[in-house]
C-alpha cells in the first residue's frame, strides 16, 4: 500500500516534470527570457563587461537563439555555471540551454541524457613552452614538469599521450586557468597545456608572448558546442538550427551589413529561403518566418562572432583553422536549408 | 676637635638622568639592542622589514591608475620606470570597482544596499553601544530585516509587510492560548499560526494588499546580487541569525527533555561533521534535482539558510563553553531566587555565559564572514567570483595581485572592525573578578 503510494507520487512528479520538460520553446515565449548557461568566465568566450553585460563567442550564441525566439537579443538571463554545476543546472531546468564551451563526448550525450546541437568551436589540446627551452615538438618532452588543471578530460589526454609515446612526466596540478598562468610564468613547469584556444588567449596576456611558444601537436579532439535536455525535440530544433543558420550566412555571403537588403529577396533561393522570404522553415520550427534574420541580426553571420570575439583581429589572435567554412578547408558545414 | 662632617648637611640637586637611559635613545638601548645577541636579532629584523617594504610599497605607490587595459599599463609602467615589474596596476581597480562592490546591482539603484548598510549600523547602535543609545531605538532594530530585504530586493512593501505580519500572528496566538491553557501550548499553537499565516495566507494578502494599494519600488533579481555586498549580505543574515538559533540549540544540548536534547545534538554533530562547501553543494545542486522544475527557490535565499545553520551549529558549541564555565552556585542561586527556566536563563546565566563567549563567539563571527567567499565555487559572483569573471575580460587578463590585494583589504577593514569592537566589548563588561 505504501509502497504504491510512493510509487504514485513519483510517477506524478516525473509526469509533471515531464509536461514541464516537453514545451521548452512555450516556456521561453511564456517567460520572455531565455536562461542561458554560461562560464563564470573564459577570455572571448564569456565574460561580463564593466557594465555587467556580457560578451563573448559562447554568449553570442545564446543572444541569437534568444532573438529568434523572442525577438530580442537582450531577452537572455545569463546563468553563471562552473564546470561542477553546468549538467545539474541543465537536467534541473534552472537553465534552457548551456552554451559554455563544453566537449561533446558519447558519455555526456548517451549516459548524461543531453543533446548537443552541433558544434560552435572545434578545439583541441595543446602545449605551451617557453622559447628558451628549445622545444620544437611535444615528443620531446621526455621528463618535464607540466602544469595541468585537475579534474577535466585534460589531465585523461594528457596521460594518455605521453603514454602511448612511451615518455614520462611529472604533473603540477593546478586549479584555475589564472593560478596556472601564473605558475608557468613563474618557473614552476616547463609546459603548460590546456586547450588550443585557451592557450593562445593565455598567452596574448603575457608581457612577451613571443617568448613562449604553441607546439604544434594537437592532442585531442575538442568539439565545444551548446547543448540541451533530451527528449524535447522542438527546443533542440530551435537551438540547431540556429547555430546552423548563423553558419550558413557565412557560406551564403549574409552578414550584418547586408542582411537588410538580401532579406528583400535574392536570386539565390537558399537565401531567400534562410531568411524567410521564400518558404515556411520558420513556420516548422514554430517560430515566424524571420526568426534567422533576427538570429543572424543579433551579432552577425558565425564569421563575424568570430572574428569580433576570437578572430586575428582581437588580443586573443586566434585563426579560423579548422573552424573555417568547409569551403575553405574547415569542418563547418551547415546541412541545407529546405 | 676638628669640625670636619663627613655627612652632607645640603641635599644635591637632582640632576637630569643621563641621555642613555630616557626618551628616544633609552628606549633603544633597553629594547632594541639590550645585549649583543639582541643587537643581532634588531639588526636582521630591520633588514627584512626593509626587504619587505622595500618591494611592497613601490608596487603599491609606484602604479598605474589610469589605463584601459593590462597592456596599456605595462606600456604606462615601461614608459615611467623602465621596467614592467614591481609595479601594480591598480587601473584594473579604478574600472571596476563598482562592479567588486555592487556585483550586477543596477547602476542607478546603487543608493539602496548604500542606504540598506547605513540603517544597519543605526539598527545595530543599540545593539552594540546599549549604555550611550536609547532602548526605544531597538524598535527600529526589529523592523529593519524586513526594511532591509524590502530595500535590497524591492518589489511591493507587502511581502515584507506580511512577512512581518506573521510574527503578529504568532504572538497573538502565543498570548490567547498561553492565558487560557499553557505555555507550552501557546508555543506550539504560536509555530504552527505563524507557519500557517506564511505558507497560506500571506500569498493573497499580500496580492489584495498589492491591488488595494499597490506600494513598491523597483525589482531586483537575486541573479543581479553581486561583490562585496553578496559578502556582506550573507555574513550579516547568517550572523544575525545563528546568534538566537545558536542560543536555543546551545541551551536544548543541555535540555532534560529527551527528545529535544537529542534532536539539538544530532544537529549540531551532524552540520558540524561536514563541510560548508557540501551544503553549498546541497543548496545550489541537490534541492534543484529534488524540487518540481520551474520551483523558483531563490538560490541567495538558499545559501543564506544553508550559511545560518552552518554558523549556528558553531555558535551552539562556543555559547555551550560559555555555559560549561559558569559555577554551578550561579544555577542554585538562580533556582534558590524562586526563578522560573526562562527567568534564570535571561537575568541570570546567559549574561555571564554570553560574556565569557565573547571571543568565541566573534571568532564565530569573522569565520562565517570569510567563508562567504566559498559561495564563488557554486556559480554566484561574490567578489572572488568576479575577480575572476574580471580577469577573463580580454583587456584584464593577466592580472592577478591587484584584484586579490583589493579584496583582502575590503575584507580586512570589515573583519579588524568587528575584532576591535568584541574587545571594546569585553572590557565594557569587564567586572573585575581577575
Amino acid at each position: 500500500m505504501k509502497k504504491s503510494v510512493i510509487l504514485g507520487v513519483a510517477t506524478i512528479a516525473g509526469l509533471a516534470a515531464g509536461a514541464a520538460v516537453a514545451g521548452t520553446v512555450d516556456d521561453v515565449k511564456a517567460r520572455g527570457k531565455l536562461n542561458c548557461g554560461v562560464t563564470t568566465g573564459l577570455v572571448g568566450f564569456a565574460a561580463p563587461d564593466a557594465n555587467g553585460e556580457w560578451q563573448g563567442f559562447d554568449v553570442s550564441v545564446c543572444r541569437a537563439v534568444a532573438a529568434a525566439v523572442l525577438g530580442d537579443a537582450n531577452a537572455v538571463e545569463f546563468v553563471p555555471t562552473t564546470g561542477k554545476t553546468r549538467f545539474t543546472a541543465l537536467a534541473s531546468g534552472e537553465i534552457d540551454m548551456l552554451a559554455r564551451n563544453t566537449t561533446w563526448t558519447f558519455s555526456r550525450d548517451v549516459d548524461l541524457k543531453f543533446e548537443f546541437t552541433g558544434v560552435n568551436y572545434y578545439d583541441g589540446q595543446g602545449f605551451m613552452v617557453p622559447k628558451a627551452l628549445g622545444v620544437s615538438s611535444a615528443k620531446e618532452l621526455d621528463g618535464a614538469t607540466v602544469c595541468i588543471q585537475t579534474g577535466t578530460t585534460t589531465e585523461l589526454n594528457l596521460a594518455d599521450f605521453f603514454r602511448s609515446n612511451n615518455i614520462s612526466y611529472e604533473p603540477v596540478p593546478i586549479e584555475t586557468n589564472a593560478e596556472a598562468q601564473q605558475q608557468y610564468l613563474a618557473g614552476a613547469c616547463d609546459v603548460y597545456t590546456t586547450d588550443a584556444s585557451g592557450l593562445a588567449a593565455t598567452r596574448a596576456t603575457f608581457e612577451n608572448p613571443g617568448d613562449h611558444v604553441l607546439l604544434p601537436e594537437i592532442i585531442s579532439k575538442e568539439p565545444l558546442g551548446p547543448l540541451v535536455r533530451h527528449g524535447d525535440h522542438e527546443w533542440g530544433d530551435v537551438v540547431r538550427w540556429t547555430l546552423n543558420a548563423l553558419i550558413a550566412a557565412e557560406e551564403l555571403g549574409v552578414t550584418s551589413a547586408n542582411i537588410e537588403e538580401m532579406s528583400a529577396g535574392t536570386d539565390n533561393p537558399e537565401v531567400n529561403r534562410l531568411l524567410g522570404s521564400e518558404g515556411t522553415l520558420g513556420e516548422m520550427l514554430g517560430l515566424d518566418a524571420t526568426w534567422a534574420q533576427r538570429a543572424i541580426k543579433s551579432g552577425g553571420n558565425y564569421g563575424e562572432i568570430f572574428a569580433k570575439n576570437i578572430g586575428e583581429e582581437t588580443p586573443i589572435g586566434l585563426a579560423r583553422g579548422l573552424n573555417a567554412q568547409w569551403t575553405d578547408g574547415g569542418l563547418l558545414y551547415a546541412p541545407p536549408f529546405r | 676637635m676638628s669640625d670636619v662632617s663627613f655627612v652632607r648637611t645640603e641635599m644635591l640637586p637632582e640632576q637630569a638622568p643621563p641621555a642613555s637611559e630616557v626618551g628616544a635613545i633609552g628606549w633603544i638601548k633597553h629594547n632594541l639592542f639590550s645585549s649583543w645577541f639582541n643587537s643581532i636579532l634588531t639588526l636582521v629584523s630591520l633588514y627584512a622589514i626593509y626587504y619587505v617594504l622595500s618591494g611592497i610599497l613601490p608596487w603599491i605607490f609606484q602604479s598605474v591608475w589610469n589605463a584601459d587595459s593590462l597592456n596599456q599599463c605595462r606600456e604606462i609602467m615601461l614608459e615611467n620606470w623602465g621596467s614592467t615589474h614591481g609595479h601594480a596596476c591598480w587601473a584594473v581597480i579604478n574600472d571596476r570597482w563598482l562592479q567588486l562592490l555592487f556585483g550586477f546591482y543596477p547602476s542607478h539603484l546603487y543608493w539602496r544596499p548604500i542606504l540598506a548598510l547605513i540603517l544597519l549600523l543605526v539598527a545595530l547602535a543599540p545593539v552594540l553601544y546599549s549604555d550611550r543609545v536609547p532602548t526605544k531605538m531597538l524598535i527600529f532594530s526589529a523592523i529593519y530585516p524586513f526594511l532591509m530585504v524590502w530595500l535590497m530586493w524591492g518589489g511591493t512593501i507587502w511581502g515584507p509587510v506580511s512577512a512581518a505580519l506573521g510574527f503578529v500572528v504568532g504572538w497573538g496566538a502565543y498570548t490567547l492560548l498561553s492565558k487560557q491553557l499553557s505555555e507550552l501550548i501557546g508555543l506550539i499553537g504560536a509555530a504552527v499560526a505563524a507557519v500557517i499565516w506564511w505558507l497560506v495566507i500571506s500569498g493573497y494578502f499580500t496580492g489584495a494588499m498589492d491591488s488595494i494599494l499597490p506600494i513598491g519600488i523597483e525589482a531586483v533579481e537575486s541573479r543581479q546580487f553581486g561583490g562585496f555586498m553578496l559578502a556582506i549580505l550573507l555574513g550579516v543574515v547568517a550572523i544575525g541569525v545563528s546568534l538566537p538559533i545558536g542560543i536555543v540549540l546551545a541551551l536544548g544540548r543541555q535540555s532534560d527533555l529527551l527528545i529535544v536534547k537529542y534532536m539539538c545534538v544530532g544537529f549540531i554533530e551532524f552540520i558540524r561533521g561536514v563541510p560548508l562547501i557540501t551544503l553549498l553543494f546541497v543548496a545550489s545542486l541537490l534541492l534543484n534535482l529534488f524540487l518540481p522544475p520551474g520551483t523558483n527557490f531563490d538560490i541567495i535565499l538558499r545559501v543564506m539558510i544553508m550559511m545560518t545553520l552552518f554558523s549556528a551549529a558553531y555558535m551552539a558549541e562556543v555559547i555551550r563553553g560559555g555555559l560549561a564555565a559558569l559555577p554551578r552556585g550561579q544555577y542554585e542561586g538562580a533556582d534558590s531566587l524562586g526563578l522560573n527556566y526562562w527567568q534564570a536563563q535571561r537575568l541570570i546565566i546567559m549574561p555571564q555565559a554570553l560574556k565569557i563567549s565573547i571571543p568565541g563567539i566573534v571568532s564565530t563571527f569573522i569565520g562565517i564572514f570569510k567563508d562567504t567567499t566559498l559561495v564563488s565555487i557554486i556559480g554566484l559572483f561574490d567578489v572572488i567570483g568576479l575577480a575572476s569573471a574580471i580577469r577573463a575580460d580580454t583587456a584584464w587578463n593577466g592580472i592577478y595581485w591587484e584584484l586579490f590585494a583589493f579584496i583582502a583589504a575590503l575584507f580586512f577593514v570589515v573583519c579588524f572592525s568587528m575584532s576591535r569592537y568584541s574587545m571594546y566589548l569585553e572590557r565594557k563588561l569587564q567586572t573585575g573578578h581577575r
